[in-house]
């Protein structure tokens, strides 16, 4: 149920409580006697753009994982729209899947469905519609992330990397979800693919009210769209706060990711 | 204490469901000039089924103009706003000029999103079944036929290729692969097919001798046991069980590894995919479907005694040289003799299978089962084949 607000901007400088859509506490995930996590704290809030940044291996994905309920965690609390996930029984827990949209890494789309039904996936499962809108919902859908029509009936195998991340996007937003877990969206995407997707995801917050939860590496993303970014180090979150916050943030590999030869050759 | 809780719980989902009711609502209202439609609530994709009954159930006006009145929404999503910019549509194709009224800011950027992307009219899907489509199907299988057959050749050929290349270049017959394939067909099959047919030995006797015991010839228990078991269940069944067992394996293993592009990759550092992947495991099943169909044919013998002593008092040493008498060598030989050609029958089928599999999760699957109900069908054709040719040489 998307609900904009009036002002899309107004969002990112307020700081009420109400305004958080994903509460993580405590949160400490391990495999066997290692620790991934430990005590993490994460806020995320209402139509924001969040990025999340780290080193490899710093569990950038197993903390997704655990927020979606894919992996363990062994304590801590998980919030999402005012539910807590732990005690959330099974109804609560499909009411609040309902309304957040996941794009995996790997696009994770059914390979024996073409990309229509694929979208149609959570509409068939979910809700109660006619055959008639299901298809034009999700022709609506695909030409809302940028594919053409003629990618309807094609299979997942058929279609280009950049294609699938796409055709998985608008799976994601079937339910016009409110909250949507990206998976490193651009990489493996060319940079005009990738600028592109980073526009889509802009629009989309525009007109779809989403909050973005943003696990990449792609600095271009970082600077054009992210509204804060969230450092994972160290078992939790080291710092959140805006670009320019974190490059003043005084931490070995975040000076050399923010202010690296990489980062500063973008200009 | 638990009964309060649940009660505290049961009124809470009353009260969610309660929200929920808060349904869109779709009403006319007007005169001969100009109506108003007034759209209400939620139109949200959570009430589609709602909201499809009440757009179906629409009196359209026919009047010159229509007030879309969007004031009284309280949620809008890409659903909602589709079915609106369908309501719009409909409403100005009978002739009607839309005023679209009270249209809030947040929800006209994702009106005119939806507006932009019109899909085309809607076509229910159709599957004519027509002569001309089983036709087509008929071609596509006869085709497909053509090209099993020409994989089928081109893997027998590269291994006779390779085979007989071993005296110049050892190396390309990859003894570590073709044993490391050896030891998951065969080592790791021995009891399963051990077990099954020690299993089968022993009914074919019970059956057997209840039968044979009504005519005073349980004796004759010993010969049906060891012909049966040696000539054709033995192989049979143990083929049939490999055919499940590796067959399914090799295609799965094969299937998967040209779907992830593994099987591209072995092309691209300059491999044959046949000498790597395929002879090394027809060369192993070939070895192994003999030893497995003699122990198999051992584990019945010595199902079919067990019985015999139990059930129809032939102490095993009558057994024993009863059995000497009614089977020889050329009887076991018959067995063992077909194993190898139902071994190359069973691993050409599933490495063709294998590779024919295209990107999707249901082909791998689709391609598996084909391959082991093929290998079975063929090992039986095979059988019957043999059946024939051992007759007519006199054996």
């Amino acid at each position: 149920m998307a609900n904009p607000l009036n002002d899309p901007l107004t969002h990112a400088q307020s700081r009420s409580d109400d305004d958080v859509i994903l509460r993580a506490r405590g949160v400490t995930v391990g495999f066997g006697p290692v620790l991934v996590l430990k005590d993490l704290d994460l806020d995320v809030r209402k139509r924001e753009i969040l990025g999340f940044v780290g080193g490899s291996g710093t569990g950038k994905s197993v903390l997704m994982r655990a927020i979606l309920g894919l992996t363990p965690r062994r304590a801590g609390d998980i919030e999402v729209f005012g539910v807590n996930l732990r005690d959330a029984g099974p109804e609560e827990r499909l009411a609040v899947e309902r309304r957040w949209g996941v794009l995996f890494q790997q696009g994770a789309l059914f390979s024996s469905l073409n990309v229509r039904q694929n979208i149609q996936v959570p509409m068939r499962e979910h809700m109660r519609m006619s055959e008639r809108l299901m298809d034009e919902l999700a022709l609506l859908k695909l030409e809302m992330v940028g594919l053409p029509r003629s990618a309807a009936e094609k299979f997942p195998s058929e279609l280009s990397g950049g294609m699938i991340k796409r055709a998985s996007l608008a799976r994601s937003l079937a339910l016009d979800p409110e909250l949507v877990f990206l998976d490193e969206p651009t990489a493996g995407l060319d940079p005009i693919g990738a600028a592109s997707f980073d526009a889509l995801i802009l629009k989309l917050r525009e007109t779809l009210g989403l909050t973005v939860y943003m696990v990449t590496h792609d600095l271009d993303s970082l600077h054009s769209i992210c509204d804060r970014v969230a450092v994972l180090g160290e078992k939790k979150v080291l710092r959140t706060g805006t670009i320019e916050e974190l490059m003043r943030f005084d931490n070995a590999w975040v000076q050399s990711y923010f202010n690296g030869e990489r980062a500063l050759r973008r200009v | 204490m638990a009964f309060g809780m649940a009660g505290k719980r049961r009124r809470k989902t009353v009260m969610t469901i309660h929200a929920a009711q808060d349904l869109p609502r779709l009403s006319v209202s007007g005169d001969a000039q100009t109506s108003r439609v007034v759209a209400e609530g939620p139109w949200t994709i959570f009430h589609s089924e709602v909201l499809e009954a009440a757009l179906a159930d629409l009196a359209m006006p026919h009047t010159a103009k229509v007030i879309l009145d969007l004031s009284r929404l309280n949620g809008l999503d890409t659903a909602g706003a589709w079915l609106l910019h369908r309501l719009q549509a409909e409403l100005e194709f009978h002739g009607s000029r839309v005023v679209v009224t009270g249209l809030e800011g947040s929800y006209r950027a994702l009106l005119t999103e939806v507006e932009q992307h019109h899909p085309p009219e809607w076509v229910p899907e159709r599957h004519p079944l027509s002569l001309v489509r089983v036709l087509e199907m008929t071609g596509r299988q006869v085709v497909e036929i053509c090209k099993d057959a020409v994989a089928v050749l081109h893997i027998v050929g590269s291994m006779v290729t390779v085979l007989s290349g071993v005296f110049v270049r050892p190396r390309c017959l990859r003894l570590k692969s073709v044993a490391n394939q050896f030891d998951r067909s065969c080592i790791g099959a021995v009891p399963i097919v051990m077990l099954m047919s020690f299993l089968i030995g022993a009914i074919i006797s019970q059956q057997g001798g209840f039968y044979l015991k009504q005519f005073g010839a349980d004796i004759y228990v010993v010969d049906l046991a060891g012909v049966l078991v040696l000539r054709e269940i033995g192989v049979i069944l143990t083929a049939i069980m490999v055919a499940g067992r590796s067959g399914s394996a090799f295609t799965a293993e094969l299937g998967s590894m040209k779907m992830r592009e593994e099987i591209d990759a072995l092309h691209v550092i300059g491999l044959h995919v046949t000498e790597v992947l395929v002879i090394p495991r027809l060369l192993a099943l070939i070895l192994a479907l003999p030893v497995l169909t003699f122990l198999s044919d051992l584990a019945a013998l010595f199902g079919a005694g067990l019985v015999s002593w139990l059930y129809l008092d032939i102490p095993p040493r009558v057994f024993i040289d009863l059995m000497q008498v009614a089977v020889s060598t050329d009887t076991l030989l018959v067995g063992l003799v077909k194993a190898p050609f139902m071994a190359l029958i069973i691993g050409l089928v599933a490495c063709v299978e294998g590779m024919k599999v295209s990107g999707s999760a249901e082909s791998l699957g689709r391609h598996t089962t084909l391959s082991v109900v093929k290998a079975i069908f063929m090992v039986i054709v095979v059988d019957g084949l043999f059946a024939i040719f051992f007759s007519s040489i006199g054996i």
